[in-house]
């Protein structure tokens, strides 16, 4: 009978109306239509630098810069290569995008947190501050902290000295840190050997829990590991108290570190702006966990820190990863927008290149590929939490 | 009912004064517990200490007439709105025909307060949009019915961001929509493609496409074709926002219930015909609300054309504040416009939340 | 339905597009008007006062080029470019002729795909202060913090400046003239740096314009010229003998004011020049009257300058490089026969 019926089908049905050869017949259509239009661009684009002899490839990152930029976390002068300068941007927008996320994660949960708080005052507060944040657009925020930071703060002359070594001017916030050491490169190491250390060690607590069902305490170990390490380094480093205190030289202020405003700007602004989202998903994540668990891990006599842990936070951090996670990487899309307010991000330091090489191709696309690689390199961290994180249905 | 009359007769015990009324719910709400009391005492007096100097500030100290000397006032200079909103709201359009352009915004915001209703959701309200759309564009254009034309270069201010966001969402959402069936469909070719389009505009900044739509885009055009700046802008805007909306739009089309797609299957209804009889209408129901949030982000994402040099909102603010006269009051520009953007995107919002808890009962 | 809307998107971007497929001029003459690039926010040179109307010495010179070409100093549209859209702007064809102030250099001139035309204004680089800071030279400059446009070649200049003084500087890079001032002036640089010219204008727009003075040095030169497209000789011609014109007329001594009695000297050289004599118009393609024209409606060289950033506006700069070579500059045009 089925037979039959395929039979006639593909007897009767005629070319056009069958659903699979229509399909490829699509396919091909629309295959064509994007090699059309990439080849009409692409033609478009070798005619019209041809013909404006427009200079093209990435030949130009190995010439001289020739700018100087304000802020970099390695050693760059006007002398060195465009292909150094991006790498400046580069580092500039993954500092302040890993600082953001830092401090976006506590602020955003901590409104979250208030957000169901049972104090009227506080919830209010909290709902305020996120309706407030999140409907007015990040770069308005951002250049009213701009303003407001060179407005509102004196010249250097007559910075605010709140505390001793640490100046407030609109050159920015002036603190006195300690002065180069070899000692502190080892305690890095310390503290890389202490995380390393702390994470075999709850694999093996982990497994001993497992068989013997000994608690370890992981936790206040790891505190323990991850000061005590670097600390005993320090001290034998022959506990080095140097520090290089900032002083009003000629224009600026020399030694110590400067935190400018455009970076004080952008950090604030990306802060208070993305915590407003942040503190919905937190929100939500911990409503999603419903109270029955809390009262049956209750009943089965866990302690209020094992609650958290073993019930709590495994729940809500299922639902709250995911969009947490979206809300880093829009925290790191949007401090692309440095480069209205003049902090020398990619964006701004390949802007800079597209304008003194006129190689406008290349700049926009070194712009997408590095946003790509954070954005790709996101969703695979997600594809992989996802799967990890499956719930297990027996 | 029930319950009094099976009390009557016995005493009825009233809670006590301190939990009922108002002391019962300070108790209640701020002082239900030692931690809870000091909490609301630190936010009280933080409050106190910022609200009030700032009221002081704002209302005040302030000055609020045109031409006022603010350098020798202590609190707000509001005079740099009075004296300057033309310029702030609409930018070079010319000022002696500012009513076209207050018309066009009244029409368009009565009806974005007509469509808050969905009763009122029909296809007469479609042609009205339509309608109402072209005659917005006529009153800004002109250049017929004895208008006087006014270039696109013109146009500022509140104008060029009305005109990005709503142009903007609505190209956007029929592209967004086409993209997310692309996403869900079983060719592969066309699937390849939206789902490579799709990821990669979600993963950049819209400002590398605002700066591809005024530095590489040109170079796009065969020689001697050029398209103007906010066009190309506009253009880089909705390629941006199509891709959020076909992840919002994939939401709902995922949401479906297979059974849907058989039933239209077993009615013998081909590919467009269920998409457009069965599907979408569903579908595109489900996603009200995440798509009134990807509105919200396009309109507040408009101001990020002031990088790349078109007058709008935010541009014509900063033009005043680079005036001789007017320069240090920054907080007080951006405060104005940072309340005409909580406006909108305050009600727009809450708009977003009622339909939610509507269609949330409907589904 | 889907083809239909595809179609549909396309006419509509067709429609709102410019063909510009024939030369500059053809192009220009059949839609009626000059799309011409500006500065939009500096003060003397290219920006709209309040109400919208667009002045400066930039925009004179481009009313220029209108009159030759429509014999009217308003068949023309402005586009206010910043730093960074403005070579894309004219490559693209979006504008016809690029008036912002831009240095003249051999890479700009090459790589970018842009002709430029006769110098308007002779430029240099230099540094604008604050009074209090105390400095009076360049070279006290070690350390400090400079304001400067990016992507401009006075990015370059500076960091070649303190390079080769061995100071060290840091640069605070703002893309928008009038946001970059306003930065400036809130303090949160030491020192302003841009061409000479620039400098002055900004400084006219300071809160207090007295408290600010420029540095003596000069450390580039920035010769700023109009730019076209590169390849279209007609077009160039049209613009670099329109500035031109308002070069020769200040040499031959015609103003604004004396240009109807002009028409009747004897002078064989004022003849030619105002088409009273015929030959130069038809041999540029141009009106015969061209210059007559643009010398009536919109004045010689000396009178635009002097109107917009001479030395009785806010500005208040001296002639200096810009007075003709008769009188000490470099202001010289070949003559028009």
């Amino acid at each position: 009978m089925n037979t039959a019926i395929n039979n006639k089908t593909s007897e009767t049905i005629s070319f056009w109306y069958d659903p699979d050869k229509r399909s490829i017949l699509y396919q091909i259509g629309a295959a064509c239509l994007f090699a059309f239009v990439a080849w009409y661009l692409i033609s478009n684009t070798m005619a019209n630098l041809e013909r404006q002899s427009i200079a093209t490839g990435f030949g130009f990152l190995n010439k001289e810069a020739a700018f100087e930029i304000g802020e970099s976390l390695i050693e760059y002068s006007a002398a060195d290569r465009y292909a150094r300068a991006l790498s400046v941007g580069f580092l500039n927008t993954l500092l302040v995008s890993f600082i953001g996320i830092f401090l976006t994660v506590i602020l955003g949960t901590f409104l979250g947190v208030a957000r169901l708080s049972k104090n009227w005052l506080i919830n209010k507060c909290a709902a305020g501050y996120i309706e407030l944040f999140q409907d007015i657009p990040i770069l308005l925020q951002l250049f009213f902290w701009y303003a407001f930071f060179y407005e509102m703060l004196p010249s250097p002359r007559a910075a605010l000295n709140p505390i001793n070594g640490l100046f407030l001017c609109n050159r920015g916030l002036i603190f006195g840190i300690p002065q180069a050491h070899p000692v502190y490169k080892y305690m890095a190491i310390a503290v890389l050997i202490a995380v390393i250390i702390i994470f075999l060690l709850k694999k093996w607590a982990q497994k001993r829990q497992d068989l013997t069902g000994k608690a370890f305490p992981v936790f206040f170990t790891s505190i323990i590991l991850i000061i005590g390490l670097p600390f005993v380094c320090w001290l034998f480093g022959g506990a080095p108290m140097d520090m290089s205190v900032p002083v009003l030289k000629g224009f600026n202020f020399k030694g110590g570190l400067t935190i400018s405003p455009e970076f004080a700007a952008l950090l604030l602004g990306l802060v208070l702006y993305t915590a407003a989202f942040v503190a919905e998903v937190v929100r939500a994540g911990i409503q999603a966990v419903s109270k029955g668990q809390t009262e049956a891990a209750m009943a089965i006599g866990l302690k209020p820190g094992q609650l958290l842990n073993l019930i709590i936070l495994p729940q809500a951090l299922r639902v709250i990863i995911p969009p947490l996670t979206s809300q880093m990487l829009n925290l790191t899309k949007n401090s692309s927008l440095a480069v209205a307010i003049g902090y020398p991000d990619f964006v701004s330091v390949a802007g800079t290149a597209i304008n003194q090489t006129g190689q406008a191709i290349e700049g926009v696309m070194l712009i997408m590929i590095v946003y790509l690689i954070f954005s790709l390199s996101t969703s695979a961290f997600m594809n992989w939490y996802n799967k990890k994180m499956v719930i297990v249905e027996r | 009912m029930e319950l009094t009359k099976k009390n009557k007769g016995k005493v009825i015990v009233k809670p006590p004064i301190s939990s009922i009324g108002i002391p019962g719910w300070i108790r209640e709400n701020l002082f239900s517990s030692p931690f809870n009391t000091v909490l609301t005492i630190i936010i009280v007096s933080i409050l106190w200490f910022s609200i009030l100097p700032f009221l002081n500030w704002a209302l005040i100290d302030s000055s609020w007439l045109p031409d006022a000397n603010c350098r020798e006032s202590d609190g707000a200079c509001w005079s740099i709105i009075s004296s300057n909103y033309k310029i702030i709201l609409f930018g070079f359009y010319p000022q002696d025909i500012l009513w076209r352009p207050i018309t066009a915004i009244f029409l368009l915001v009565s009806l974005l307060f007509i469509s808050r209703n969905r009763n009122y959701w029909n296809a007469f309200l479609g042609y009205s949009w339509i309608i109402s759309l072209v005659i917005m564009g006529i009153l800004l254009k002109g250049g017929i019915l004895g208008l006087e034309a006014v270039d696109i270069e013109r146009w500022g201010g509140i104008i060029l961001t009305l005109l990005l966001s709503v142009f903007g969402l609505t190209a956007a959402y029929p592209l967004g929509v086409i993209l997310a069936l692309g996403r869900q469909s079983k060719m592969p070719v066309i699937k390849t493609f939206c789902v490579f389009y799709i990821e990669l505009i979600r993963g950049v900044p819209l400002i590398s496409l605002l700066f591809m739509s005024s530095v590489v885009f040109p170079l796009f055009l065969p020689e001697g074709v050029s398209i103007n700046a906010i066009l190309r802008a506009q253009i880089a805007i909705i390629m941006f926002t199509a891709a959020y909306v076909a992840e919002v739009v994939r939401g709902g089309l995922q949401g479906m219930n297979k059974g849907q797609f058989e039933a239209a299957d077993s009615l013998g209804l081909n590919y467009f015909q269920t998409m457009r009889l069965i599907i979408l209408p569903q579908a595109l129901k489900i996603v009200i609300p995440p798509s009134v949030s990807v509105l919200i982000s396009a309109f507040k994402d408009t101001s990020l054309v002031v990088i790349i040099g078109l007058y709008d909102l935010l541009k014509t603010t900063q033009t005043t504040l680079s005036e001789p006269k007017w320069m240090g009051f920054s907080a007080e520009a951006y405060i104005f416009i940072a309340i005409i953007y909580f406006v909108c995107c305050f009600f727009m919002s809450n708009y977003s939340r009622k339909l939610e808890k509507e269609l949330d009962t409907g589904l | 339905m889907r083809l239909l809307k595809v179609l549909a998107v396309c006419l509509t971007v067709l429609a709102m597009s410019t063909f510009a497929m024939a030369g500059t001029l053809e192009d220009v003459r059949a839609k009626g008007w000059i799309q011409a690039g500006v500065n939009g926010s500096l003060f003397g040179f290219g920006k709209a006062d309040e109400k919208g109307v667009w002045k400066g010495l930039d925009v004179d010179s481009a009313r220029a080029v209108s009159v030759a070409v429509f014999g009217s100093p308003d068949k023309l549209k402005f586009t206010p470019l910043t730093a960074k859209t403005r070579f894309t702007a004219l490559q693209s064809g979006e504008i016809d002729v690029l008036f912002r102030n831009c240095t003249q250099t051999l890479s700009r001139d090459t790589a970018l795909g842009l002709d430029f035309c006769q110098v308007n204004y002779y430029d240099g680089q230099g540094f604008l202060i604050p009074k209090k800071l105390g400095v009076k030279s360049a070279k006290e400059l070690d350390g400090a913090t400079v304001c400067v446009l990016p992507g401009t070649t006075t990015e370059m200049n500076v960091a070649d400046y303190f390079r080769a003084n061995g100071m060290k500087m840091n640069p605070v890079v703002i893309e928008d003239t009038a946001e970059l001032a306003k930065a400036f002036f809130a303090g949160r640089c030491d020192c302003l740096t841009s061409d000479a010219s620039q400098l002055a204008g900004t400084r006219a727009v300071a809160p207090n314009p007295g408290d600010y003075m420029i540095l003596p040095e000069i450390i580039s030169k920035e010769p700023l010229a109009p730019a076209v497209r590169h390849g279209d000789n007609q077009w160039k011609d049209i613009v670099n003998y329109s500035v031109l014109a308002l070069i020769n007329a200040e040499e031959l001594g015609i103003t604004s004011k004396n240009v109807d009695e002009m028409l009747k000297s004897n002078d064989p050289k004022i003849k030619r020049f105002l088409g009273v004599t015929k030959g130069i118009g038809k041999a540029i393609g141009l009106d015969e009257n061209f210059a007559y024209n643009i010398i009536k409606m919109v004045g010689n060289y000396g009178e635009i300058f002097e109107r917009n950033v001479g030395i009785n506006t806010q500005l208040g700069i001296e002639r200096g490089l810009n007075a003709l070579w008769t009188d000490g500059g470099l202001m010289y045009s070949p003559p028009f026969k």
